[in-house]
This record gives C-alpha cells, structure tokens and sequence, in this order.
C-alpha cells in the first residue's frame, strides 16, 4: 500500500518537475515564457502519437520534445526575433497548443497505448519497499531527476550556465562584452520548450495510457507557479514539485477513505499546500534573490 | 541642429603626427538619430600609447562616439581603422577583439553576480576560472585596485564597482582603454585613487581615450584633447598648454558665466519651517533623522551640504512628502502644518521639489516629455480639464520650458531617456519653476553636469529666489552651496547643524561639520528620541 502510494507520488510529479526545470532555465536567461501549458499540451498529443505509430516509448518521447520545442520556437521568433511583448505572446502559445492538440489529438481519440516499460535491474528491484522505488521507475523519471540534478551544476559552474544568468540579469551589459544575447535567449526558450513537451508526453506515455484534450489539466501553470515561488532555485523546485504530487495523491487517497471534507477542498489541497510551503521558505530566505532582473524585459540592442 | 555634414573637408584632416600610424583612427564618423546628428563628420586619431581626452558638454556627441568606436553602434557614415588598416566592428567582440576595452559611464555590471564572475564574464574564451581568478589577483595587485572575488555587485560601492569595469577591461590586455567619466560617480578621496591607477596605465604605454568634465584632471593626465561641440569636432589641441578657461570655452562656444547674485531684495517671512522633524526612514539601510529644525524665508537660498548618505535622501522625502512624518507640525509650509499632506497637496500650496536621480525619480525614462511635465502639474489648472488631458496646453508647456531654459533634445517631445544629462536637468528645474513656486527644494541640482548646463541650473535657483521664493539645495558640492546660498547648513549622521550666513562661513569650517567635528553633544545621538 504504502510502497503503490510512494510510486504514484512519483508519476505524479515528474511532469511538473521536467516542465518547472526548463522554465526555470528559460527565465533565469531572461525570458518568461507563459505558454509552459500550451507546450505541453501539445507535447501530449504528439507524444502520444509517436508512440501509438510506432509502438515505441522512446519515439513518442522524442515526439513530444520536438513538439515542444517548435512551439517555443514560434515564441523566441516573435519574442526575441521582434520583441512583442513576453506575457501575451507567452498567453497565445498556450490558447495555440491548446487548440493545435485537440486537432491533432482526433485521429486518436479512443486509442490505448502500452504504458513505457520500468527499469528491471535483477536483484536490485528486486528489494523490499526500495526496489521499485528506487530502480524500478520508468525512464523517464531519472531523466527529469538527471536534469534537476545537472541545471545547477552547469547554473553555477560552467561558462554556459555563466553566460546565460549574465543574458538574464544585464541583457545590454552581456551585449557590450560581445555576448549574442538574442542567440543564449532562444536556446535557453528552446530548452524549456523541449521539456515543457517532454513533461507533457510524459502524460500519455507513463501517467495515462490514452489521450485526451486537456488533459494537462493547468499543470503548465503550476509549472510556472513554481519556478517563482522556489525564487529560481532548482533545489526548492524540486522540492516544490514533489510537494504538489505527494498532496495531489494524498488526498485522493484521504476522500478514498471518507475524510468528511468536500472534495473541491480536498482537491484545492495540493495546490495550497505548495504555494503555503513555498512561500514560507522564501521568506526566510538570506541574502539577495537569484530573480533574474532582466526577466520579461525584451532586449534589442541599439543599432 | 541639423547642419549637413560638411563635406568639402579632406578625409585626411584627422590630425595624425607625422611619420606615425594611428592605433585608432576615426574619419568623417557620422551618426544620426532622425534628424537630429549626434556625430557630424568627426575625425579623431589615437596613437599608440597616447593619453587622449575626449571633451564636450553634455549631449556634444562623446558617448555615441565611444559608442561607435567600441562596435556597440554602426556609424551611417564614415570609416574606422585599427593601425592603419580598415576597422569595421560589427559588435562589441570585433572591438575586444583588437584590444579596445571600456569603462562605461553606467557600469556594464551584474548585479546578482560575484566579482570574479563579473569579471570572467569578460572574457571570451576558454580561459579556466583557476588561472583567470590568478591574474584577476595579480592585476589588483599591480594597478592597486583590491577586489574581493567573492562577493555579489551589489553589495558593493560605486567606487568598488567601478573597480570591477576597469579589472575586467585590463584582464583583456588592451592597447587601448576608453573610460567615460570615470571620477563623476566617485567620492574625492576614490576620484583621487583611480587617478593614480591611469597614470600607472599610461605609464604602461597603454593609449587612453579619457572622457570628463574634470579639466584639471584632463590637464594634468591627457596629451592630447579632441573637443566636440553639438555633435562636430571644434578643435584639436594640447591641453597641457591651454588653461582650464580656455578649454571650457572651446567646449562651450562662449565664456561659461559665473553666476550672476540679484543684489537688493528682500528677505521675507519663512515659507518652510522644519522644527524638531525626526523620521525612521522606510529604508532599513536608511539613515534616521534626528531632530532637524531649520526654516528658509521667502527670497533666499539655503543650502545643506554634507557627505552623501548622511540623511540627505531622507530629509527631501520628508520634505517632499514621499514619505510622512508622525507630527504634521514639524513641517509646515506657508506656516501650514504640512508634515501629514501628500505630495500633490504639498504642491498645491505652492511647493515644488526636484529629486537627485534625473531617470526614474524625477522623470519616467520612457516616457516623453509633455507626459513628464503633466506629472507634476496635473494638480493645478491648465493642463487637464474635466479630467481630460489637455495635449495642446501640455505640448506649450514643453516649448515654454524649452525656451526659457534652452533644453536640447531631438525633436519636439522625445522620450525623457532620449536627453542628455545636462538638458534633462534643465528641464526638470524648468518645469518647477515655470510653475511659479513659493518654495523649491532641491536635491544634487548639478550633479554630474558639465560647467556650461551648471551654471545654467545655479542662475535660474538665484533667479527664483530674487523673485520672491524660498529655495533649498541639497548638495554635496561645497563650491557650488557657497556661490549660490545665503545660509548653509551641514548634514551628519542624521543631524543638521545650525544655519549660518554664506558669507561668515568658510570651506574649512564645513568641510569639518562634514567630516563630523565640531558637533556639540558629541556621543549624544543616542539620548535623541527617535
């Protein structure tokens, strides 16, 4: 019981997790990109088409990606390419992914695919309680843990990740020093294109085995939510994610059992319980926030 | 403003010295924004190891000059060369690249970023951390310029900060180094220091392109000065052999005037009275106010001087209203209690206040002008009616100022970014004081202003205040207060020494009261109720 609750934790999660940790790396570069709901969404539909094509996890996987990311693509052209405003190009990407995945989403209405499979390793899986926890996900999942682990890694450490937190705090200082601000911005947007598809692929491939139109179901926003109140820190993010999936399957859990709660509150929960904790660890927080000061400022240099 | 370029002169009028290649060469540089020109025709030459000043009032040209010589900006017109050969920077890197550095006027910094990232960040290519953080300590070492590698910018002083610029343009070995106004931000004591470290340079045989308003400090560095005017070079020369009169005049197109006192008028009652005024300040790395009583009667100056952050900032917010004060009574205007009033309602009994920071205090950069002027007299009749803007009325106002106080700026009504310095100033000081003010408090009115612009801002406060207004500067230039005030004042630690005539005081006796002698009940401060 107690080991199915840990593991539906998990699957519960990791969306949130891929989509807030590309965000996160799109912001701290300087761009806020509000469409992370319609990204996903399309990455959903495509993702589950790869993979209901081609009976192959990995495919749909990279489906989604790409979706992703060409959706992002449309926002870094509009955004970086013409400096149209980041928020309403950012609202129309998500009504666009919205009805782009619904179209796309018809020819397979009704159709099942198999589940992506979960890591086997003999003996180690094996193990009681941890075994399924620890080596028995499915691949995914240690992807989005890989890149939680790595953004702060590359964040603070390589010259990339200097770079690109210098594109997102002083757009023109970068510029004087000879940096292509308008080429590190739409990698850093492609990238979170790229997993805002993932986590939304990740919907069908792992969580439900089906497709259906809006079935990301405001997780993009949540997504977004939580890069802010984690104040751009990847450990708090995750933390943050992990957060809302344990509370989100708990209280299913909880009106299972017959709490005497509505279920509307019951369902408002997770999403409380995050802001709450989340905005509690900011406050207490020391030193100067990691706010990127240029973001959702559009940059163009002088000519 | 809107000369065509001069085109019967020679390409080669740029003054090279015989027998010897320019390290960097301007010829006919032209830039245009519209019709206005901020770079007509300039030629400019650099040689090697040549300390060469760039001067200019504000809004002559000299920044997009810089501008263009570093590839942040394309000229329209003319050519570069590197040592003689053709120089076209398509950005910022092309010119790193050749060994051009700047130290810009508003510093190219990030401020969530630790000095050692600053600095590596200028430094394209794949030098690791390990051996840049060893130069960035042997480079802080040779020129004096201490450093701790560890800390965020914006935890740092201005001075610390601008350290920062100059470390990571000479981590990049430049031949040559422009520095913009380098010593305007700075305390004496730092303006004094950095110039040390350019003499070191110099004698480096680094080239310098040195821009300031500092004529003394051009005379004593520079070799070579080449003077803008409204956009064209007036004049190449030697400034060691003119004198600072003579430079200023070339930079001006006329002598810079003292300020002229209005003799014979009379002093009236207080219009503003400050009794006993104590203030916790929002800011929790504010200075707190200590009980400050002063009064200013109509047709005087009085001037406040003091160090900066001595509660300065503190005392105009509670003076303009920014922020409230407890007891109303300790600030009255027009003998009105006004200490509980707002700033509109303050303004509607006559007072007008200009802020130290000219963008985004003052002003709205991005917003123009006529907008600018409605926000401080959108209060009073006029311009808005039935609670409709009156754009026609607000368009006069913006000529008026403009005439009255000779503002230039591109085009009719440009955005407040769009001014230089000198010209924003004027219009702000233009746009209180069309409004015929009973009382005008002022804070930094010529900071970072060149001589011509100065004198300009200092005549038109004389000038109201023989017209019949109280007037109160805040400034930290001690020059300035005594040409100008009739009663002056020291601010330090929150405290404000008594008021006494210009004229008995002396730069001596201030300048002690700044630094924090003389003070009666020294150690005292504490027992002074908050």
């Amino acid at each position: 019981m107690l080991e199915a609750i840990l593991l539906s934790i998990v699957t519960a999660s990791t969306p949130l997790l891929l989509a807030a940790s590309g965000e996160l790396v799109t912001e701290r570069a300087g761009v806020l990109n509000l469409g992370v709901e319609g990204m996903m969404i399309i990455g959903a539909a495509c993702g589950f088409g790869g993979a209901w094509l081609t009976g192959s996890t990995m495919v749909g996987a990279l489906c989604g990606i790409a979706a992703g990311m060409a959706l992002a693509a449309l926002f870094a052209a509009m955004t970086i390419g013409l400096a149209v405003n980041q928020v309403a190009a950012g609202l129309a990407l998500t009504i666009l992914g919205t009805g782009l995945a619904g179209l796309i989403g018809l020819g397979f209405v009704g159709e099942r695919i198999t589940a992506a499979p979960h890591l086997a390793i003999p003996g180690l899986t094996d193990l009681p309680m941890v075994g399924k926890l620890v080596f028995g996900q499915d691949p995914l999942v240690y992807v989005s843990l890989g890149l939680i682990a790595a953004i702060p890694f590359v964040l603070a450490r390589t010259r990339a990740g200097l770079v690109l937190r210098a594109a997102g705090d002083n757009a023109a200082a970068a510029h004087a020093l000879g940096y292509d601000v308008a080429k590190i911005r739409t990698l850093a947007v492609l990238f979170g294109g790229g997993c805002a598809g993932l986590a939304g692929a990740y919907l069908p491939l792992a969580y439900t085995p089906f497709f259906a139109p809006g079935m990301t179901a405001g997780r993009g926003w949540i997504a977004l939510a939580l890069v802010v109140f984690a104040s751009w820190r990847p450990a708090r993010l995750m933390a943050g994610a992990y957060l809302f999936g344990a509370v989100s399957i708990l209280q299913l859990h909880a009106q299972a059992f017959g709490i005497g709660l509505p279920s509307q509150l019951m369902s408002a929960l997770p999403y409380l319980a995050t802001v709450i904790v989340l905005v509690l660890i900011s406050r207490v927080r020391r030193g100067g926030s990691v706010a990127p000061a240029a973001l959702g400022t559009a940059f163009v240099p002088d000519r | 403003m809107n000369t065509p370029s001069d085109q019967s002169r020679p390409p080669d009028a740029a003054a090279a010295p015989p027998g010897e290649v320019p390290l960097l060469q301007g010829i006919g540089l032209t830039k245009r924004y519209g019709g206005f020109v901020a770079n007509d025709a300039i030629d400019i030459a650099i040689a090697p190891g040549q300390a060469h000043a760039l001067l200019g009032e504000n809004g002559a040209g000299k920044s997009t000059l810089v501008k263009i010589l570093n590839g942040l900006i394309q000229p329209d017109d003319g050519e570069m060369r590197w040592r003689g050969e053709a120089f076209t920077p398509n950005g910022p890197a092309a010119a790193h690249a050749r060994g051009i550095g700047l130290v810009s006027q508003h510093f190219a910094l990030f401020d969530n970023l630790t000095v050692a990232e600053n600095v590596a960040l200028g430094q394209i290519g794949g030098e690791s951390l390990k051996t840049l953080s060893a130069r960035l300590a042997q480079i802080s070492e040779r020129y004096g310029l201490p450093l701790d590698p560890k800390r965020e910018v914006w935890r740092l002083s201005v001075g610390e900060r601008q350290r920062i610029e100059i470390v990571r343009a000479l981590m990049q070995e430049p031949h040559c180094l422009m520095l913009d106004e380098p010593t305007a931000v700075l305390t004496p004591a730092e303006a004094e220091r950095l110039f040390e470290v350019l003499q070191r340079l110099h004698a480096d045989g680094r080239a310098l392109l040195y821009i300031s308003h500092k004529l003394e400090e051009v005379k004593q560095l520079c070799d070579t000065a080449t003077i803008l005017r409204a956009g064209r070079v007036v004049a190449t020369c030697d400034p060691r052999t003119e004198t600072a009169a003579s430079l200023a005049r070339l930079m001006v197109g006329a002598d810079v005037a003292a300020p002229k006192p209005q003799p014979g008028h009379a002093i009236g009652a207080p219009r503003l009275s400050v009794s006993d005024l104590s203030l916790t300040p929002d800011d929790p790395h504010g200075t707190t106010l200590r009980r400050i009583t002063c009064d200013v009667r109509a047709g005087e100056i009085v001037g406040i001087a003091g160090v900066a952050g001595n509660g300065q900032d503190e005392l105009f917010a509670a003076l303009s209203g920014e922020q409230l004060v407890d007891d109303a009574r300790s600030i009255s205007i027009d003998g009105r209690p006004a200490g509980a009033f707002s700033i509109t309602a303050r303004r509607k009994l006559g007072a007008a206040f200009v802020p130290e920071q000219r963008l985004g205090h003052a002003t709205v950069p991005g917003m123009r002008l006529s907008d600018n002027a409605l926000l401080t007299s959108h209060a009073e009749g006029g311009v808005v009616r039935h609670g409709f803007v009156d754009r026609a009325a607000l368009l006069d106002l913006v000529d008026r100022v403009t005439a009255a106080f000779d503002v230039r700026k591109p085009g009719r009504d440009p955005e407040a970014a769009r001014l230089s310095g000198g010209n924003l100033q004027k219009f702000i000081i233009g746009r209180e004081i069309l409004r015929q003010p009973k009382l005008l408090v002022v804070n930094q009115p010529s900071w970072g202003l060149d001589a011509g612009a100065a004198a300009a801002i200092r005549q038109a406060l004389i000038d109201l205040a023989a017209g019949g207004a109280a007037v109160l500067v805040i400034s930290q230039d001690l020059d300035e207060l005594l040409e100008i005030a009739d009663r002056v004042a020291v601010m330090f630690h929150g405290r404000l020494s008594p008021l006494v005539a210009a004229r008995e005081t002396s730069r001596e006796q201030l300048g002690l009261l700044m630094g924090g002698s003389g003070w009666p009940q020294q150690g005292a401060r504490d027992a002074v109720p908050a």
